[in-house]
């Protein structure tokens, strides 16, 4: 298998892994430093850099391609995540999995693409003022990331996995969709999470990022964005400092990075960070505040035939019937989707210990898990969480689970169980402490009515953070406006999930690739003096 | 006072110096496990994995303490901060006070029972304080991580493993 990564090197682009730097580093210097190899910061390069832009990337995480992915758990989680995909908000009541490394996410996600759904941009624009984003206005722009990611229907058959929730819902009238995959050549593996060994996954690690490298661009690795300077309303520089090999321990080497503008593409938990670093300006206190995360709760099936969830592409059917139920501020809607399985991942989500999960495990090329994904943001209850700086400077998100939360959780509990028994499932557990599980939608639906909802009890994760950077039509209620720029400091973006004013909804990447490369090519546009681009 | 309150009090109030005092030993951040706190990790892993080790003396023993290790690395890959507060949290449980007050055994964690340290873990997974709570979560994900991100664990739960071919 061919590591195009590698090839890359070796023909020349300019990659510095700063925790084998022996001094500090201050003569780096570009037209835009951008902070995030992500979503946002792989777009971001990419169309600067066609522009004719110098580009410098900053990636906390490591440089890893398919020549590393060796599909184990063991080795991806802590290469390849924050924290060893065991990143928590600060009660540890809700585990985030979240990308850290080149292509962040993106490297790890399960392909799932979705545009930001009208009912959004609908919201955005009655309470934020936000009239120049329309699903209309930004078709174009999801286009072409749709046409240069290859996001396209999945024409392989679901796995078992998935099946389970289009079969529970065909018997119960409720509507499911197929989920567009940003593949090309996919093999059909289902180590989506791991990273794709195979080069399939239209990443922006496989395509936007070498597409910067090619034209000159400088990435820079194990290097993490500390603090901006700024005089007046001008950023002069990013201070970096590298870590060292473990990718968790400062080295004591700093880098020094001067530029025009300044990008930052951290994710809705790093972008905020360095901006609370940095001290920008905040006067409404809005940094950080409304941080979304679409809490999902969980529910595992045991099916009468072999579901082998970890083989196959990991999500290929959703269903929104239930996003669909009230006004989108009323009570939240969710969004189903199915989890590929893997044995860690599996064994530590799921409830229990001794004899008890050993059972269960046993039973794992059985096993059958629905995600249930709630739409926060939008119920006047539903502010999300907050990020602050830790004693460290790092940040810690504190996200407390209101009532609104856990109602919206039970109907979701509620819906998956009976779908799973609608597909044949002989068992079916809520992942919760005190559930040890029914064999009929009759004794699930009893049962899962007087479970006590309460954070530890009844688990709750999340892959999908978004917000913090808000963006507005006025520094009152926003960080930055529609196009990503910043309300006080002139030459500072925020290119990532971060400048989502609520959740989505939908599985975030192809939100984030539209909005950004609408807002990197008006930026490209403004920095070159040349007219704003064609598209609307 | 019920006795659940008055144990609230107890617990919030001798917990909390009892975890700054850990802190304190612990602030020159993450090192290699103490023997206590192998021992302590080794009685967890037992009653965690009971049914999935096997029984047989020796073996078992083996198995035990090739996940503690592993436990090891995986917090070596935790944040710093999250380092710190394993830190605190085993200290907390291989010291003698606090071992008698939040965990309630007064043996040592080697004499313990596996029927022992399953009711003390079942006591934090029910507890309603949070940090006790959230203590189990970890040392939960901790060891059901580090035993089934071994190759050698797969088999029992019919796991082919990654496939294998022309990569």
């Amino acid at each position: 298998m061919n590591d195009p990564i590698r090839s890359g090197l070796a023909g020349g682009w300019r990659h510095i892994d700063a925790s084998l730097l022996t001094r500090n580093l201050t003569t780096l210097e570009a037209d835009v430093v951008i902070v995030g190899t992500g979503a946002g910061g792989g777009v971001t390069a990419e169309l600067l850099s066609a522009a004719g832009l110098r580009v410098v990337l900053v990636e906390e995480g490591p440089l890893r391609s398919s020549a590393d992915f060796k599909m184990r758990e063991a080795e991806a989680y802590p290469e390849l995540y924050q924290e060893s995909a065991a990143r928590k908000t600060s009660d540890k009541a809700i585990n985030i999995l979240q990308g850290r490394c080149v292509g962040g996410s993106t490297t790890v996600n399960w392909t799932s693409s979705f545009r930001t759904p009208p009912e959004v941009f609908d919201y955005w624009q009655r309470r934020f003022g936000l009239r120049q984003l329309s699903s209309t206005a930004m078709s174009s722009w999801f286009a072409v990331m749709e046409s240069k990611l290859s996001v396209r229907a999945w024409e392989t058959p679901p796995n078992p996995n998935n099946r389970v929730l289009v079969a529970g819902s065909e018997q119960l009238g409720i509507a499911t969709g197929s989920i567009r995959r940003n593949v090309k050549g996919c093999w059909n593996l289902g180590y989506c999470g791991m990273g794709c060994p195979t080069n399939a996954k239209q990443s922006m690690l496989l395509t936007t990022i070498p597409a910067a490298l090619a034209r000159g661009a400088t990435l820079c690795t194990r290097l993490r964005g500390e603090r901006l300077r700024f005089a007046g309303s001008r950023i002069s520089a990013l201070e970096c400092l590298a870590l060292q090999a473990d990718g968790i321990r400062p080295s004591g080497r700093r880098v020094h990075l001067r530029a025009r503008h300044f990008v930052v593409a951290a994710g809705a938990i790093g972008s905020p960070a360095l901006l609370l670093r940095s001290g920008v300006p905040d006067p409404q206190r809005l940094l950080g505040s409304r941080t979304f995360l679409h809490p999902v709760v969980i529910s595992a099936a045991l099916m009468p035939d072999r579901v082998d969830a970890y083989a196959g592409a990991p999500q290929s059917i959703y269903s929104d019937h239930f996003l669909h139920q009230a006004p989108i501020d009323g009570p939240l809607g969710f969004k189903l989707e199915a989890a590929p399985l893997h044995p860690v991942l599996y064994a530590t989500t799921l409830q229990g210990f001794g004899e008890a999960h050993v059972r269960l495990m046993r039973e794992f090329t059985h096993a059958n898990v629905l995600l249930a994904l709630l739409r926060d943001g939008f119920h006047p209850e539903s502010r999300g969480g907050q990020v602050r700086l830790g004693s460290d400077g790092l940040p810690v998100l504190d996200y407390p689970l209101g009532e609104a939360i856990w109602e919206a959780a039970r109907r979701a509990l509620l819906a998956m169980a009976e779908i799973q028994f609608a597909a044949g499932a002989r068992w079916v557990s809520p992942v919760h402490e005190a559930a040890t599980g029914y064999t009929s939608w009759a004794e699930a639906r009893k049962g899962i009515a007087e479970l006590p909802l309460k954070p530890f009890v009844c688990r709750v994760v999340s892959a999908h953070v978004m917000g913090g950077c808000a963006m507005a039509d006025g520094a009152q209620r926003g960080v930055v406006d529609h196009r990503g720029r910043h309300f006080w400091l002139e030459n500072l973006s925020v290119h990532d999930g971060s400048v989502f004013p609520t959740s989505l909804g939908v599985n975030p990447q192809l939100s984030i690739y539209g909005l950004t490369a609408r807002n990197a090519s008006l930026l490209a546009a403004e920095l070159l003096g040349r007219p704003p681009p064609l598209i609307p | 006072m019920n006795g659940a309150r008055r144990q609230f009090l107890r617990t919030g109030l001798a917990g909390g110096l009892l975890l700054s005092f850990c802190g304190w030993l612990n602030a020159a951040g993450a090192r290699p496990f103490a023997v206590g706190e192998r021992e302590m990790l080794a009685a967890i892993a037992n009653a965690l994995l009971d049914g999935a080790l096997p029984s047989e003396r020796e073996a078992r023993r083996r198995l035990v303490e090739r996940t503690v290790d592993a436990i090891g690395t995986e917090i070596a890959g935790l944040a710093l901060a999250t380092q710190k507060e394993l830190g605190e949290l085993f200290s907390l449980m291989v010291l003698a006070p606090g071992r008698m007050i939040i965990i309630g055994v007064g043996k040592s964690w080697r004499a313990a029972s596996v029927a022992e340290v399953a009711e003390f873990l079942q006591s934090w997974r029910t507890s309603r304080l949070s940090l006790l709570q959230s203590a189990y979560a970890a040392l939960h994900d901790l060891t059901f991580g580090a035993w089934y991100a071994h190759p050698d664990t797969w088999e029992a739960i019919g796991y082919p493993g990654p496939p294998r071919g022309y990569f």
